[in-house]
């Protein structure tokens, strides 16, 4: 007999930031189809953004997402530069180290966040802990760089407004130094650990095909095979000047997502090393005052995927157009076929692998078809994905 | 001094409200549970349900669709319920006050008590703010 349930998660929940709304249709345990709500997080950043100046643009951009704040204002800009004429013909080539420097410090820090919140919703709150401590030498090294820890302010149309200073890159080779390290100790713990492979092998699978489909970007596409990098396949920065690896998995499932971030982690720290050996002396900034008309796209490798920028200028001092895409919204769509077929604990971490800007990602809940009753909220969600693991390690006799 | 109120000093729960946030005010709120700042240390638990909890963190700018929400979490909380609002958004709306979905302020939905600007704010300043509050309800 099936016992057919609705789970509502969201919007308001204590581990992602992001209010966003899942509704689970359960047949007793198993997932058959998901509802994807969003719209919590909704402040109309592209209709403002026609009001201000191209000059204050990123400004605003910058605070679309607080963890990738470095890829939608160079986004923006690259669009801007593309109605210039290429951001390699305009911007000062130091200004092109610091901004790849910068978006690479990003990717690090936003990766580790992604682990360390992986960690806790299995049920590793050490791995939680751990990750988020070797994030915060990352967040002084943006304090030194920009004067903030978030938000780091750097691009601007023509170049960037802070300079690595010389005497602060022996400080940031010796951070990249003591992160290595940090990620080997990862990369073991999670290729080892049994409860893990157990735990998120073979979960949340998302084939190739599917991924193409459902036009997923990002580590999630790479995970699942699908050989996609905006930095390798139209490079900006000066990404085509270093060496680096693109990092695919063929499974698609939890722990390829997983293992490609982790493996990512030392792609960006290589790029980084390369880069402040590299660095030439000169100017950052080109100075650049009025914008010609025309209309130009901007895309960058964001943490999470493709981030796109569309700017139409018409000559005045506004843009009269600007669309954004980020890469959460086409991930937290591939949900819809990842997450069915899975057990409810399960799909905490399938929704969470996508790592979609989840804080701002709304609650699930479980609804009681024939009641209408809320049964879970996301906070049991979490709890039930704990004790599945608890669960694993008993069957394996591991007590740690 | 009201009986508990003064309890409520010893040990706040926290309950975390996005209000359509950029996430930055977030990360930083869950970065002091973390080993560097370590808030535990003082009593600070972030808690799952907001009937749990003696304090709202509030961060963003409330839209239509979260400022119904925000008024039924404040109406859950069990009383008395300080609201600190974290960073620049919850303060004042910022450059999100010609927003057409941002109809009002926090304050103007429900009562804060602390306000903690910046943008956002380092989590030095959330321990800062935090421990005048607790100065404050104590009638140092």
């Amino acid at each position: 007999m099936s016992h057919k349930v609705i789970v509502p998660i969201g919007p308001y929940h204590p581990l992602q930031e992001e209010p966003e709304f899942f509704r689970l249709h359960v047949d007793g345990e198993k997932v058959t189809d998901i509802d994807i709500i969003i719209g919590y997080m909704h402040r109309g950043i592209e209709e403002l953004s026609e009001h201000k100046h191209f000059h204050q643009v990123p400004y605003l951009v910058e605070r679309i997402c607080g963890i990738c704040s470095s890829s939608h204002p160079y986004a923006y800009v690259l669009a801007i530069e593309d109605i210039l004429g290429g951001e390699a013909n305009v911007v000062p080539e130091r200004a092109l180290y610091i901004r790849t420097i910068v978006d690479e410090l990003q990717r690090l820090h936003s990766h580790l966040l992604w682990l360390g919140l992986a960690g806790h919703f299995i049920g590793y709150n050490t791995v939680w802990m751990w990750a988020w401590r070797y994030r915060e030498p990352l967040l002084d090294l943006f304090e030194m760089i920009t004067g903030n820890r978030n938000h780091y302010g750097i691009s601007k149309i023509g170049g960037v407004i802070h300079d690595i200073k010389d005497e602060d890159i022996p400080a940031i080779k010796k951070a990249m130094d003591d992160l290595v390290p940090a990620a080997n100790m990862f990369k073991g713990a999670v290729m080892d650990d049994p409860v893990i492979h157990a735990r998120l092998k073979g979960v949340g699978i998302l084939t190739k095909q599917q991924a193409i489909d459902w036009c997923t970007v990002g580590p999630t596409a790479r995970a699942s095979g699908v050989d996609i990098d905006v930095r390798r396949d139209d490079p900006y920065g000066v990404f085509d000047k270093v060496k680096w690896n693109v990092i695919v998995e063929k499974e698609g499932d939890v722990f390829a997502k997983a293992v490609v971030r982790i493996l990512e982690l030392y792609e960006s720290v290589g790029i980084i090393r390369q880069c402040l050996d590299k660095m030439p002396k000169g100017p950052i900034d080109a100075d650049i005052k009025d914008i010609p008309p025309g209309e130009g796209i901007g895309h960058v490798e964001a943490p999470r995927g493709e981030c796109f920028h569309y700017v139409r200028s018409d000559g005045t001092n506004r843009p009269v157009r600007h669309k954004i895409r980020a890469p959460s919204y086409v991930n937290i769509a591939s949900n819809k076929v990842a997450a069915v077929g899975q057990t409810i604990s399960d799909t905490t971490i399938t929704l969470a692998a996508v790592d979609p800007c989840y804080c701002c990602t709304e609650r699930v809940a479980v609804l009681d078809k024939k009641t209408d009753k809320q049964v879970l909220n996301g906070w049991d969600l979490i709890k039930l994905s704990q004790e599945k693991t608890e669960k694993i390690k008993k069957r394996m006799g591991i007590n740690v | 001094m009201n009986v508990k109120l003064k309890a409520l000093t010893k040990s706040i729960w926290v309950f975390h409200a996005a209000c359509s946030p950029c996430n930055n005010c977030d990360i930083e709120i869950l970065d002091l549970l973390t080993p560097r700042f370590d808030i535990e240390r003082l009593g600070m638990v972030l808690v799952g349900s907001v009937r749990h909890a003696d304090a709202l963190l509030v961060t963003g700018v409330p839209n239509y669709k979260t400022k119904e929400r925000l008024k039924i979490l404040y109406e859950q909380a069990p009383k008395p319920c300080v609201v600190i609002a974290i960073g620049n958004c919850s303060c004042g709306r910022v450059m999100f006050r010609d927003s057409y979905n941002s109809p009002c302020t926090v304050d103007e939905v429900i009562p804060v008590d602390v306000y903690i600007p910046g943008c956002p704010p380092k989590p030095e300043a959330m321990i800062a703010g935090v421990a005048k509050l607790i100065n404050k309800l104590k009638g140092k």
